[in-house]
């Protein structure tokens, strides 16, 4: 007990070493050519400095949304493990991300962010709860693997097709090109707007995810056996739901819909937590965080000047682990 | 105090009533066997019991109305042992028994010595304290059984519902199971389990309460409950019964031919 | 029913298809269709009155053709195959880079069609301007365009500017380098490309922080709403777009001058030539 108490300390601390690192990375990387000391100076002299502009306006905007997004993604898909006890729930997989897409997209092609902001953030948490609330709905009481991810599929599939046709009737010539960062997300030149835009979202979606901790201990032995010992599963329900909306949404309202970080980052600490749901929590928005700004980095390093998006990297590190999983899955039904 | 308090209970499942006009009581220190044949709702019964599914009817609770209290109040006065024995995460065995502590616990209280004690306990009356580091998603089935029975005594509640506890145990670790309920109900702790195994009802429990078709049929010593004539027209079966080694000896022999006959047109007049 | 319907149309086509109805050699086409805003707006200069029949829905569009209002005369066709067909048309124009089945399609029934190439500079807009006259047997009114063309690039390029570099910034952060279209106006204007500075040649993207670092003296953006929003021109929003734009002045660029070659692109040219004159030389001196 003590020895697993320690090792989930350790883990942490290393985890934000990590995350501290890559963080100051993401800052230093991107075209322009600016040396790694000059730029952290420029981001706290505050001066009218081009280099200071380049440091506070665009970089620590996307070094800020790489690690709040990241973790939205590992902490609510180590929540949606943990409530659905299931370990291929994701946000991404159970259509939350594409549903959130759908909603953003609605905001800001009719114009309706433009005339209120908060509409932005706002829609897509409205299309995220839809989205939960149909997979709980028709994954029925024990959530069996195989339901949730047949109705993932279908709100995905749905959610994407929507969100083509409202981009498709947008007059906007430029609008259609646009589906693929909404299915794939990027981080490229957003600004500190979209990040205050986003952030009391992520924040109060993080709040109820992380409250979630005994909660989901205890559905480790199923739903009735939580409720005994005292679980209220209503409160759970709703905090799960909204939790999950609420920074999905906004994540995915100012980056798009970034898949499998909610997937792998969990899978890969489950047992270095001692699979306990409450230690997952913390972990693996830790995780979240480090994969995705580690990401955004190689977007950056990889292809620079093409704009790659960050789905596509998050997609080739996850996609084989889902197989992976679905396998293992497919062998204890069997 | 009566710990358990049930009257005119009924409860429906999907548009059918599964238990009508139940009227049961526990006091401390009694071991309840829960008997009847499949179907007859002793698992709604016991999940009744802990308001999981919605029913009609008193539930008393250490004296107080079951629907007025809190979650976590009633986890305190009350543990459930579930039949279904699947764990989703392969959690140790150690960290799945604490678990029964949580309703003791703070928020983010850490383990006081109390909930170390009780696992501890739990652990050792279980006979799995050989198990304590193993994975709990990689036990047999009824190491599975016995460490989800230690969870909920590390709960501490005085009154434990278990559905079909001994179901996959072997029989050395059925009869010990026996003996921990009946060494709890020694200590004031009233106990209703659910069973088939009509001979181990019959040997260890202090009252039995057959239901058939959703209520209830005898309640009473294992001597005025498990008659050949009960067993005859509630189960269908011929058994021997007798009294030996200093309890009741149950074993059914055969399918009463009666029993069958009657089962059969009375399904076709429905 | 329907079936009947079909094979009418078939018969008819090939019926028709079997008779020669283009161009006869030496006469010229008198129902143009065109399918390509950059040919539509190419044939709507060189044709005569009456011969060119529709042009493409895009033409009629203000964002996107610089001759949006004369297009609004022509019958407005979206480049499908049964809809040219219907037209009749004895001669099709087409650019070769869209609507690529449907010219298939079209000349596998026998449609006459000609094919132009978008134009990455402005002597390729001169090769395709005289071949449109011959196309449509107006040799003398492309001559003529060609000639008022010479003209106005002869009076920009005698023009004198300071020395000033621009960057062109469009939306989703791209921008135009050596071998497009507008980089070579922009020599024509006299003014330096930034993306020259910066390497990038071809149509690639410009990031954001390297424009707010490379400190241009103008930056040209089409910063127009199109009809409804979209994400491509948040870069203009951008905080750090924004600040720059501000020190550096920003000039606008309507992207229908620079979208298709023409006659008509020269005034990208001048408009860029005259924003840079206002820049004062004081300006100059501080910018760098």
């Amino acid at each position: 007990m003590m020895t697993e108490t320690a090792r989930y300390r350790l883990l942490i601390v290393l985890l934000s070493i990590v995350v501290a690192i890559l963080f100051v990375l993401s800052l230093t990387v991107g075209p322009a050519d600016v040396g790694p000391w000059q730029g952290i100076a420029g981001l706290f002299t505050g001066d009218d400095s081009l280099i200071g502009l380049v440091m506070r306006e665009i970089r620590l905007p996307r070094a800020l949304l790489g690690l709040m997004i990241g973790a939205t993604l590992g902490l609510s898909g180590a929540a949606l493990q943990g409530y659905l006890r299931n370990p291929l729930a994701e946000p991404g997989l159970i259509g939350v991300s594409a549903s959130a897409s759908l909603g953003a997209v609605i905001a800001i092609y009719t114009g309706l962010s433009a005339l209120l902001p908060l509409a932005l953030p706002l829609m897509a948490l409205a299309g995220a709860l839809c989205a939960v609330l149909v997979v709980r709905l028709m994954a029925g009481a024990d959530a069996r693997p195989l339901s949730v991810i047949l109705a993932g599929v279908a709100v995905s599939t749905f959610a994407g097709a929507m969100t083509s046709l409202a981009l498709n009737l947008s007059p906007n010539p430029f609008a259609a090109l646009e589906i693929m960062f909404w299915m794939l997300g990027s981080l490229t030149d957003r600004s500190m707007t979209h990040v205050w835009l986003s952030a009391p979202f992520m924040l109060v979606g993080w709040l109820m995810l992380a409250s979630l901790g005994r909660a989901l201990d205890a559905l480790t032995l199923g739903h009735e056996t939580a409720a005994s010992m005292g679980v209220d599963m209503n409160r759970v329900q709703r905090l799960a739901v909204i939790g999950t909306a609420a920074s999905v949404g906004a994540a995915t309202a100012v980056a798009g819909a970034i898949g499998f970080v909610g997937l792998v980052v969990p899978h890969l600490l489950r047992p270095l937590v001692g699979a306990r749901p409450s230690r997952l929590l913390f972990a693996s928005a830790l995780g979240g965080a480090a994969l995705l700004l580690a990401a955004d980095i190689l977007v950056r390093v990889v292809a620079p000047g093409r704009d790659l998006k960050l789905g596509v990297l998050t997609a080739v590190v996850g996609a084989p682990f889902f197989l992976v999983l679905v396998m293992r899955a497919r062998r204890q039904m069997a | 105090m009566i710990r358990l308090v049930v009257s005119n209970l009924s409860a429906s499942l999907g548009g059918n009533t599964v238990l009508r006009d139940i009227a049961i009581s526990v006091s401390p220190g009694e071991f309840v066997g829960l008997i009847g044949p499949n179907g007859a709702g002793k698992s709604t019964l016991l999940r009744a019991c802990l308001g999981l599914i919605p029913s009609s009817g008193e539930i008393l609770l250490a004296g107080r109305d079951l629907r007025q209290m809190a979650a976590p109040e009633l986890a305190r006065h009350v543990a459930y042992v579930a039949q279904d024995r699947d764990i989703a995460w392969p959690i140790t065995v150690e960290a799945l028994v604490d678990l029964g502590r949580q309703p003791h616990r703070g928020a983010f209280a850490r383990p006081a010595a109390a909930d170390r004690e009780a696992v501890e306990a739990a652990l050792q009356r279980m006979d799995i304290v050989k198990l304590r580091s193993r994975r709990a998603t990689d036990l047999s089935g009824g190491e599975k059984a016995r460490v989800l029975i230690a969870r909920a005594l590390a709960q501490e509640a005085d009154l434990l519902l278990a559905d079909e506890p001994v179901a996959g145990l072997d029989p050395a670790h059925q009869i010990a199971l026996m003996q921990v309920f009946r060494a709890l109900a020694q200590q004031g702790t009233s106990v209703v389990a659910s069973m088939h195994d009509l001979g181990l009802a019959a040997r260890w429990c202090d009252r039995l309460v057959l239901l058939e078709g959703g209520h209830i049929v005898a309640d009473g010593p294992p001597a005025t409950v498990l008659t050949a004539d009960l067993l005859r027209r509630v189960y269908g079966i011929e058994a021997y019964v007798a009294e030996a080694a200093g309890g009741l000896i149950v074993q059914p022999t055969r399918l009463a031919q009666t029993g069958i006959e009657q089962e059969t047109s009375r399904d076709s007049t429905v | 029913m329907m079936f009947g319907w079909c094979r009418r149309y078939l018969v008819a086509g090939v019926l028709w298809a079997a008779f020669p109805h283009g161009a006869w050699a030496g006469e010229a086409p008198h129902r143009v269709v065109s399918m390509n805003v950059c040919t539509d707006q190419m044939a709507m200069l060189v044709a005569d009155n009456g011969q060119l029949y529709s042009v493409s829905y895009l033409a009629t569009d203000g964002s996107t053709s610089a001759l949006a209002a004369e297009a609004k005369s022509y019958v407005v066709n979206h480049g499908l195959a049964e809809e040219i067909f219907l037209m009749k048309p004895d001669l099709v124009i087409a650019g070769t880079y869209t609507t690529r089945t449907t010219v298939d399609l079209l000349k596998r029934l026998g449609f006459a069609v000609e094919e132009f190439a978008p134009e990455a500079s402005i002597a390729e807009v001169r090769t395709n301007l005289q071949r449109m006259g011959r196309v449509l047997g107006r040799q003398q009114r492309a001559d003529e365009l060609l000639a008022a063309m010479d003209a106005e690039i002869a009076r920009l390029q005698a023009t004198k500017v300071p020395e000033v570099e621009l960057a062109l910034y469009y939306a989703n952060g791209f921008t135009s380098g050596s071998g497009t279209l507008v980089a070579d106006i922009l020599g024509i204007a006299g003014l330096e490309n930034l993306a020259d500075r910066l390497g990038i040649s071809g149509t690639g993207q410009l990031p954001l922080e390297a424009l707010v670092l490379a400190r241009p003296d103008l930056i040209a953006i089409d910063a127009n709403g199109e009809r409804g929003p979209a994400l491509a021109k948040q870069n203009f929003s951008h905080p750090a777009f924004r600040a720059v734009a501000a020190q550096h002045r920003a000039v606008q660029l309507d992207s229908r001058y620079t979208i298709c070659g023409g006659p008509f692109t020269l005034i990208a040219a001048s408009i860029l030539q005259q924003a840079a004159l206002k820049l004062d030389a004081l300006q100059l001196d501080t910018g760098k």
